[in-house]
């Protein structure tokens, strides 16, 4: 990886570990509600896979744990905001909130709070694609708890059988909420799971952006190029807890600790220094920037924006004014 | 006006409207090269080809959130769930994500997918197979619910529903396949709300919707040999329901029979009198009243399915004992 693209994606991992502890934060003194799954840990899966992809034209759908998805799609980050304080300016108006981002100019599909949900979507959104003869792809990123579901094997399935341009990407972080991967899964290496599906699955080391860009590329293009689905494991760790609401007693401070250490931004930042490319002062300086912008103008954006309208509650249960809801255009009246 | 076969109007509606727009498909379990079990998507597969025309592994969460994922993105699918009970397993995909994406997107994505489904009891199928589940789907916003009782609104409400932006289910009967109606020989799309005065009358209102407007109408030829001129209302949206519909028909009769092949906990007919209350109480001369199967599974010997599921002898019995005259 040359030194500009690891700047962009140091500099970028960098800006999501620092708008998902604004968020914490915020949460704290609630300012955002709701349930509230953090980031940090993961930041080398969604900006590794993404630096492979096209981020706002291959589409993108994912779990609840979805703030960086969103940012790396390109969804701005005062509207990530916003939404999450419940404001009209919000990527999804303020209906949606944490577990929900959208944003259909994007292509970001939006982020889903049922375990598996967002697998079968995925596939109908390749399908989508390939009926209509288009080059992006469909890209799914959920944990390896959802690998758990139904949802997980149908998919693998159909997509297989249909031939559906789907990238599958696993950020197996181990917990499924608060049980071990050991605990509740006979197998754990994900990709594994795959091959009974006649889908090609690899894993790579999902705290190095590096390897997960290198990785990436090959599963991208495989599923740009072949238009069949595709697989990819990325191992990987959360450092807060899974939501909140986690308490933590189901795992040891000592094991946090040993994973703090596969920081995927102090990972590349190492690297980098070593190789002479940029320099712990130049990061500070950075992360002043950073922290100014979310300061400064992110979290201000979400505080003054207006709470949605009121009037708007019912609106988009159902579309507005759909004609074939009463016998179509040339009805008259109805039945 | 030619009379046509249930099964081959919604048959029609599918073929006109993939003839129209090839981005509506047709998805399901032996839709396919099988032809449908119940004929509705009969020969679609030698028209359109395995590329719309898709024949599904019995997966049916999932097939009905790949038909979701794929109408975010302009796709029409049309998903036909061979069993409604098999529907249960499809829950997730159409409240959760069918039924809410637009509603939490704020807008920004429609779900313009069609469920097709038949439920109600045949004969003997015994009680996994007789499921009667429209009080479920009915009761979940952001999903239409439609049901059709003949075959010009099955192909009507077919034809209305491919178009709609919404996610729509269609509620349709196993029994009902071969039922012969008139249907218009031009192109008809049938309202996705409203009700139908399937006969008018004065003396008292007997709602029904789906298979129970047979019963329905059946009671009201009994009951006009005794004098008693019954008005049959047509519930064929059951999502939203017809609120001003059912008002305007109980503020004539002054009475109400609500008719339903399910259970009455939770169902349409507790619903139907809960909008009589808020909507027309004073106009009521009697407590409406309800005919609902009995509160069990559906047994497999004959003899019981037959006590569980009321018929039009049993709507007779209760307008009677509504009228005063029980």
């Amino acid at each position: 990886m040359d030194s500009d693209l690891r700047k962009k994606l140091l500099r970028e991992m960098l800006f999501s570990r620092r708008f998902e502890e604004q968020c914490y934060q915020d949460y704290q003194v609630r300012k955002i509600g709701g349930f509230l799954h953090l980031y940090p840990g993961q930041e080398a899966c969604a900006h590794g896979v993404m630096a492979a992809a096209r981020p706002g034209e291959d589409y993108v759908i994912t779990g609840y744990r979805d703030h960086v998805h969103a940012l790396v799609c390109g969804v701005p980050a005062k509207e990530v905001m916003a939404e999450l304080y419940g404001k009209a300016t919000g990527s999804s108006g303020g209906f949606g909130g944490s577990m929900h981002i959208f944003d259909a100019s994007k292509h970001f599909m939006g982020g889903y709070a049922l375990v598996g949900g967002p697998f079968p979507l995925a596939a109908g959104l390749a399908m989508a694609l390939k009926m209509q003869e288009r080059e992006e792809i469909a890209i799914c990123f959920l944990g390896d708890a959802a690998n758990n579901q139904g949802t997980f094997h149908e998919t693998l399935n159909m997509a297989s059988v249909w031939k559906l341009p789907v990238l599958f990407i696993c950020e197996n972080n181990l917990y499924g909420i608060g049980t071990a991967i050991e605990r509740s899964t006979a197998e754990l290496d994900q990709w594994k799971r795959v091959a009974p599906y006649n889908i090609p699955a690899a894993w790579t080391d999902g705290q190095d952006v590096e390897a997960v860009y290198a990785a990436a590329q090959t599963a991208v293009n495989h599923v740009r190029t072949e238009r069949t689905p595709y697989f990819l494991e990325l191992k990987t760790y959360r450092f807060r807890g899974h939501s909140m609401s986690d308490g933590g007693a189901y795992r040891s401070k000592d094991e946090v600790e040993e994973w703090r250490k596969k920081d995927p931004l102090e990972v590349l930042l190492d690297r980098m220094v070593d190789d002479g490319q940029f320099t712990r002062e130049e990061f500070a300086a950075w992360d002043e920037e950073i922290l100014s912008e979310i300061e400064d103008e992110i979290v201000p954006f979400a505080e003054e924006s207006p709470l949605p309208d009121p009037a708007d509650l019912t609106r988009y249960v159902y579309v507005e004014d759909d004609p074939w809801v009463h016998g179509g255009p040339d009805a008259q009246g109805g039945a | 006006m030619a009379q046509m076969q249930f099964w081959d109007a919604v048959r029609r509606a599918h073929d006109e409207e993939m003839a129209r727009d090839p981005m509506v498909i047709v998805m399901g379990e032996d839709v396919g090269v099988a032809g449908g079990t119940y004929k509705a998507t009969n020969g679609l597969y030698d028209s359109y080809g395995a590329e719309r025309v898709i024949d599904t592994p019995i997966s049916e969460n999932s097939f009905v959130g790949i038909a979701t994922g794929a109408s975010m993105l302009g796709v029409r699918p049309v998903v036909e769930i061979m069993s409604v009970n098999f529907a249960w397993l499809a829950m997730d995909q159409l409240f959760n994500s069918a039924a809410k994406i637009r509603y939490m997107s704020g807008g920004q994505f429609t779900c313009p997918v069609v469920v097709r489904s038949p439920g109600g009891t045949a004969h003997q199928l015994a009680a996994q197979h007789s499921a009667r589940m429209e009080k479920v789907f009915m009761g979940i916003a952001g999903l239409r619910v439609v049901t059709p009782s003949n075959p010009k609104q099955a192909y009507g409400l077919l034809k209305s529903a491919i178009r709609c932006a919404d996610p729509v289910f269609i509620n349709e009967h196993e029994r009902m396949y071969n039922l012969a109606g008139e249907v218009p020989d031009e192109e008809y799309f049938h309202p996705l709300e409203g009700s139908e005065v399937a006969r008018p009358g004065r003396d008292i209102t007997l709602f029904g919707y789906n298979i129970s407007v047979h019963w329905c109408l059946a009671a009201a030829e009994k009951l006009a040999k005794q004098g008693i001129e019954a008005e049959v209302v047509d519930l064929y949206a059951l999502n939203p329901l017809d609120r001003e519909g059912i008002k305007a028909s109980v503020s004539k009769t002054h009475r109400a029979v609500i008719v339903e092949e399910a259970e009455a906990p939770v169902g349409v007919g507790s619903e139907v009198m809960a909008i009589i209350n808020e909507e027309c109480f004073w106009e009521l001369d009697a407590p409406p009243a309800r005919v609902s199967a009995v509160n069990t599974p559906i047994p497999y010997a004959h003899n019981l399915e037959d006590l569980v599921i009321p018929d039009e002898d049993d709507v007779v019995a209760k307008a009677l004992e509504v009228l005063g005259r029980g």
